[in-house]
């Protein structure tokens, strides 16, 4: 194969680019958006990415509900966020131009295929008439028509495939297209082609030549004037790769269980969007990683529990309905005092809600959604490449209280991806994890003595003399045993929230983006991080007096969190949920917070919280720099 | 290596039993602790897994690592366990309500995948625990607590179930014959792969006598019939009745009347459970219920093998894992 050609047209330079293309749910969107990210990355600038899909696999094809769209922005600078308004929109059919074309900017390109814009399409758009007819169309943006269909048809036609797989191939030649206006190398892709078609010569083939074909479109036809250009970003040094949520989160247990020196269980059963993880992680059996496809959730966290008491590091992962199955289970964690890690890659709820959606309404679940008193840690990553530190974060906490740890991430991070440095493994902590030896029978076994950190003994089947019972019923300080004794109930609950509590001890205190104090605080969690920080730094450029804190660690919380939000006048929580964590925040710290709430299945737009928090910000003082 | 030689009062662990006087359950743990030295396993290597229920205390009662977990789970924590530590003996404890009412999902997966552990179900065929309502085992009809009028649900059958979900180790024993219970107990435990034993237990509280028929040494023998791999199925006070199938079904025949080739000959190990299943359904008072092992195949591979010969077979495959080359492998750009 040869390489990228050169554009002989103008290329103008800019500092960072949002895309998002959109086609029907079998137009191949979602394969486009991700060799243009990896494309992206692999030119050396940061990237951040929102597909979003529907839920069913196929919806009816044409219509509105079956758009699927991919957004990705890549940047000469460092970016948190897929971006808001569009530079640049491509949609392959009606339906997926009325949907999208609110959040193109004015002035931005619309590359519509032409051959998807016919009346038969239109009726299942349900449009009345072509949209790209409208007149202001041509007056806001920048219209490009290109006949993919028939394009791509001719370009493929020497490979004599048959029409329908032919036509499959236009995402390519839309992504040729895309390529040649951003300047970017074909090189990659043509990899992918190789590496996935390489079995059928005439479908690898055909896919490069409309992938050719589209980028020689470009730089041919006179509609096209010039290109654009954005350079690398200037990332700190190390060697990257682009990375999906879901897989650093399934790297993340695997590393978490080389560091702790244990094979992986990994118990579950399939929900969006956490199926991934289990996908992933049933790769990498030759790590000692063993998946359980259980019978329904209950069964997939159950099987983890007893993974764990035979001493193997068990993991569990789920989505918010699962996690409702999975309560009693998890109680059954807290009061056995096993290590395991259960994952909940939050979605729309409730109920089935929008499970291909994102959404932070887990959290309050997270914190109470068992019965009786059973708090247990929770580690919320805030972004995709995050996911690997936070999986070792929440192992280690496992193992150091003898407690179920809950991750919670969420459907943008689980499906977004990133630049990630890839990390020197043999420079991560160690997890040291020690078991108990065989008791010589003098002293009888205590399986619930603590040690300073109130975590009691990881005593193993097959260890001589320290046989022992676990249960469910309430156990007796010391040796286990079932007690109905009143004292005893009351010290063991303080004893289980105690040990949980004093995590904050050892967790780092809670980092601030800006001043430690001010006019205003932005506290977040979780998935919206980007939006969050970008929205913060914009404000800050602006002359504001605000700062930042984004909290990783939301149960317990970092030990300096009450005094800092006591240090700003106001403090606004924006979250993806009707206020959960202001609810947690207001009833902890007695400080009132103003949340920013919204639940559309979206991540926030970094415009939309830049305006709320002007709205909500205390007049400004003039800022001690200026 | 020399096992100590332990005894039945070495799996007595130092807990007070706290079942009703007059229990069926105090025979079943008598016979586990008799049977286990017999084994030649290990105190330590023996995990005991139940659900929630009366039967689901035994735990506590064995010198054994145990665990007293979730109302119908107990399969599942077994499934999780034995696939990480197949070196383990485990043993599943559990009721009719606790297998088959609530936990009824986990009981036939634990059975399909036959995983090596083996089920000890105690079937009183009420809720004794919550003192009385119906389980779902109760007979038709039958006045309790939750069902004055009667109950109107059709009851389950343990074997049947279990022959369904593809169970490879399926037996039936009780507690009034503890001879009995001690050989089926020691064959589950010898059996590769799920082995399921109903054990009629009489709840003398809230369903006392619910099974005499079966139980009580006058009736038992015209009531039911004990299996015997590749012999006839011949009961009765004076081993004058036998069992004979007639096209696809099982009548009771006078010994005297028929041919003895005519007689049914019990086959444990066929692989097709058509007629175990015939067997399993035999309920008194038409038929003499069958006691013993309905149906023990072998060769059907564990799910607890399986899942870790996949581990074996990748690492011999693929090499052990290298986690640096995992997350630096495809592509990848320096940034100086």
């Amino acid at each position: 194969m040869t390489a990228t050609p050169k554009t002989s047209k103008d290329v103008q330079s800019v500092t960072g680019i949002t895309v998002r293309l959109a086609g029907d749910s079998g137009d191949g969107m979602q394969l486009l958006g991700t060799q243009l990210t990896n494309t992206s990355a692999l030119a050396g600038n940061d990237v951040a990415t929102f597909p979003d899909f529907p839920a069913e696999i196929r919806a009816p094809r044409g219509t509105r509900a079956g758009v699927s769209g991919f957004q990705v922005q890549f940047a000469s600078e460092e970016i948190f966020t897929p971006g808001d308004q569009l530079d640049a929109l491509v949609v392959m059919n009606p339906a997926a131009m009325v949907t999208n074309l609110s959040d193109l900017r004015k002035g931005g390109i619309l590359i519509a295929n032409e051959d998807g814009f016919i009346e038969k399409e239109f009726k299942l758009a349900k449009v009345e008439a072509n949209p790209l007819d409208a007149s202001v169309i041509e007056e806001t943006y920048r219209v490009f028509k290109v006949p993919m269909t028939e394009l791509t048809r001719l370009a493929v036609a020497e490979h004599g495939l048959s029409q329908k797989i032919a036509d499959r191939c236009k995402n390519f030649f839309a992504m040729g297209l895309v390529y040649w206006l951003f300047g970017r190398s074909l090189d990659p892709t043509l990899r992918f082609i190789e590496n996935k078609f390489g079995g059928k010569p005439d479908v690898a083939s055909a896919n490069e030549a409309a992938l050719r074909a589209g980028w020689a479109y470009g730089e041919t036809t006179e509609a096209f004037g010039e290109s654009y250009q954005v350079e690398a970003a200037e990332l700190s040094k190390g060697t990257y790769r682009n990375i999906m949520g879901n897989q650093a989160l399934a790297w993340g247990l695997i590393a978490a269980a080389e560091l702790s020196d244990k094979d992986l269980f990994y118990g579950t059963y399939p929900i969006t969007p956490a199926s991934d993880i289990l996908h992933e992680l049933t790769k990498y059996k030759n790590f000692g990683v063993r998946t359980f496809q259980a019978e329904d959730e209950i069964a997939a966290v159950c099987s983890t529990i007893g993974a764990a008491f035979g001493g193997t590091m068990a993991v569990t992962a789920s989505s918010g309905p699962g996690i409702a199955l999975k309560g009693e289970a998890m109680g059954l964690g807290m009061i056995l005092e096993l290590p395991m890690i259960v994952i909940n890659v939050q979605r729309g709820g409730p109920s089935t809600g929008l499970p291909t959606k994102t959404e932070q309404s887990d959290l309050l679940q997270s914190m109470f959604g068992r019965n009786g008193e059973s708090p247990l840690p929770i580690v919320a990553p805030r972004s995709p490449g995050d996911c690997f530190a936070a999986a070792i974060d929440a192992w280690r906490i496992a193992t150091e209280c003898m407690v179920p740890v809950i991750l919670l991430s969420d459907g943008y991070i689980a499906n977004g991806s990133e630049p990630w440095k890839i990390p020197d493994v043999s420079q991560i902590e160690k997890i040291t994890i020690t078991h108990p030896e065989g008791a010589d029978g003098d002293e009888p076994f205590m399986p619930y003595a603590r040690d300073e950190k109130l975590a009691r003994p990881w005593a193993i089947p097959g260890t001589e003399g320290l046989m022992h019972r676990v249960g469910g019923l309430e156990k007796e300080d010391g040796t286990g045993n079932v007690s109905y004794d009143p004292a005893n109930h009351q010290l063991m609950t303080d004893r289980r929230a105690e040990k949980v509590a004093m995590i904050a001890e050892r967790i780092p205190d809670q980092e601030v983006f800006g001043e430690t104090s001010g006019d205003t605080l932005v506290v977040s969690w979780g998935g919206t991080y980007g939006s969050c920080h970008t929205a913060v730094a914009q404000c800050q450029a602006e002359g504001m007096r605000i700062s930042h804190a984004h909290i990783r660690y939301l149960n317990p919380l970092p030990k300096n969190i009450g005094d800092l939000l006591r240090s700003f006048k106001t403090v606004i929580v924006p979250e993806l949920n009707m206020g959960q964590l202001r609810l947690l925040l207001r009833a902890e710290y007695l400080v009132d917070c103003i949340g920013v709430n919204k639940v559309q299945g979206k991540p926030f737009a970094v415009t939309e919280l830049v305006a709320a928090i002007k709205e909500h910000s205390v007049p400004q003082t003039k800022s001690k720099a200026g | 290596m020399n096992l100590p030689v332990l005894k039945a009062a070495d799996f007595a662990s130092d807990q007070d039993v706290r079942w009703c006087p007059g229990c069926g359950d105090y025979s079943i743990l008598a016979q586990m602790k008799k049977v286990l030295p017999e084994l030649g396993v290990p105190r330590e290597k023996i995990v005991f897994i139940s659900g929630i229920g009366c039967s689901s205390r035994f735990p506590y009662y064995m010198n054994t690592y145990g665990m007293h977990s979730i109302h119908g789970r107990a399969p599942t924590f077994a499934t999780g366990l034995k696939s990480t530590r197949p070196d383990l003996m485990v043993w599943v404890i559990t009721g009719d309500g606790d297998a088959l009412s609530i936990g009824g999902n986990h009981f036939i997966h634990a059975l399909r995948r036959n995983l090596d552990v083996n089920i000890i179900l105690f079937n009183n065929r009420i809720y004794g625990l919550t003192k009385g309502q119906y389980s779902p085992t109760s007979s038709e009809g039958q006045v309790t607590k939750s069902t004055p009028m009667g109950s109107i649900d059709h009851p389950l059958n343990p074997l049947s179930v279990a022959l369904a979900a593809e169970a490879t180790f399926v037996a039936r024993s009780m507690d009034a014959n503890v001879k009995h219970l001690g050989a089926m107990l020691k064959r589950a435990s010898e059996h590769k792969g799920t082995s399921l034993v109903e054990v009629y237990q009489n709840c003398n509280v809230f369903n006392d006598g619910a099974m005499a028929y079966a139980q009580e040494r006058k009736q038992r023998p015209n009531n039911t019939v004990e299996l015997e791999h590749g012999k006839p199925l011949i009961f009765g006070e004076n081993k004058d009745k036998a069992v004979r199938l007639v096209g696809n079904h099982l009548e009771v025949v006078n010994t005297a009347d028929v041919p003895a080739d005519d007689l049914l000959i019990h086959d444990e190990k066929d692989m097709n459970p058509a007629i175990q299943m015939m067997m399993a359904r035999m309920r008194y008072p038409e038929m003499p219920e069958p006691m013993g092992v309905l149906r023990a195949v072998e060769g059907v591979a564990t799910y607890d093998d399986q899942i870790n010969d996949q581990v074996t077979e990748a690492k011999e495959k693929k090499g052990p894992g290298d986690l640096q080359k995992l997350i630096s492998a495809g592509d990848t750009w320096d940034v100086a």
